[in-house]
């Protein structure tokens, strides 16, 4: 087994000012780690969209990140109400956020696609009213 | 440029991070939605933008910022300072609005970047 670093933390979906924390600690810890930067920032960019959607969408969830030399492995996991149409989702500018979140500068319906754009795999597995997990990879080498 | 540079142009009062303000600035960017910061700015080192919340800073330590002036002369509250000291994030504030501070600055040669 390779050296393999698995981070976890609990998404409060209670409190938006609080969103990305998490992103913010995993982005800190890869610094550490001496990842490049262009990894560290697709890495933070994927997550903390991913963080703002668990909070708008699904009130909070579990992300666990792994670590390995070859890559980072992000997955995000919550009981929410699903997604029904995942293609339409991942259209750029497709949004359901109610507006008190379009007010607070996000539902613009460029989170997924950014996600996608920002990882080298990512795949959403979502069933309604059971919850999503979305699992994205950027790859270190 | 630097920090201090765009502080005279665009006469801010700096909100926090006072020690920060000899960071060169090559590029900066201007939005109220963070959802487009996210997605389409790289490489910028300040934010401009007229919304005030805790995820502005947030957005901006995601994207490796350097400093946010809030325009039209609004305020960030403590827990937005308290989150930027501890990121290490320059605040500023200028009676300016958006569109004149983002002219006043590219007239000053500041650029948009890729």
């Amino acid at each position: 087994m390779e050296n393999t670093l698995t981070l976890r933390y609990e998404v409060d979906g209670e409190d938006f000012t609080r969103a990305g924390e998490a992103s913010a600690a995993v982005k800190r810890a890869l610094k550490k780690m001496g990842v490049s930067p262009e990894v560290v920032r697709k890495v933070a960019i994927a997550l903390y969209e991913g963080e703002i959607n668990m909070v708008i969408h699904a009130d909070g969830g579990v992300i666990t990140v792994e670590v390995t030399p070859k890559e980072v492995r992000m997955e995000l996991a919550d009981h929410g109400k699903g997604i029904e149409n995942i293609e339409l989702a991942m259209q750029e500018g497709y949004s359901t956020a109610p507006d008190e979140v379009r007010s607070l500068g996000f539902g613009a319906g460029m989170g997924l696609p950014n996600m996608k754009k920002c990882s080298d795999e990512m795949k959403i597995e979502s069933t309604v009213g059971v919850g999503t997990t979305v699992t994205m990879t950027v790859y270190i080498q | 440029m630097n920090i201090r540079n765009a502080k005279e142009i665009l006469d801010c009062q700096v909100v926090c991070g006072e020690e920060l303000l000899d960071q060169e600035i090559h590029t900066a960017c201007g939005s109220d939605m963070m959802s487009d910061v996210l997605a389409f700015v790289k490489d910028q080192s300040i934010l401009l933008t007229g919304l005030v919340n805790p995820q502005v800073i947030r957005t901006a330590d995601m994207m490796d910022m350097l400093c946010i002036v809030f325009v039209r002369g609004k305020c960030p509250d403590q827990a937005m300072i308290d989150l930027a000291n501890e990121r290490g994030i320059v605040l500023m504030t200028t009676g300016h609005r958006m569109f004149t501070a983002c002219g006043l600055l590219w007239e000053n040669g500041l650029r948009g970047g890729n």
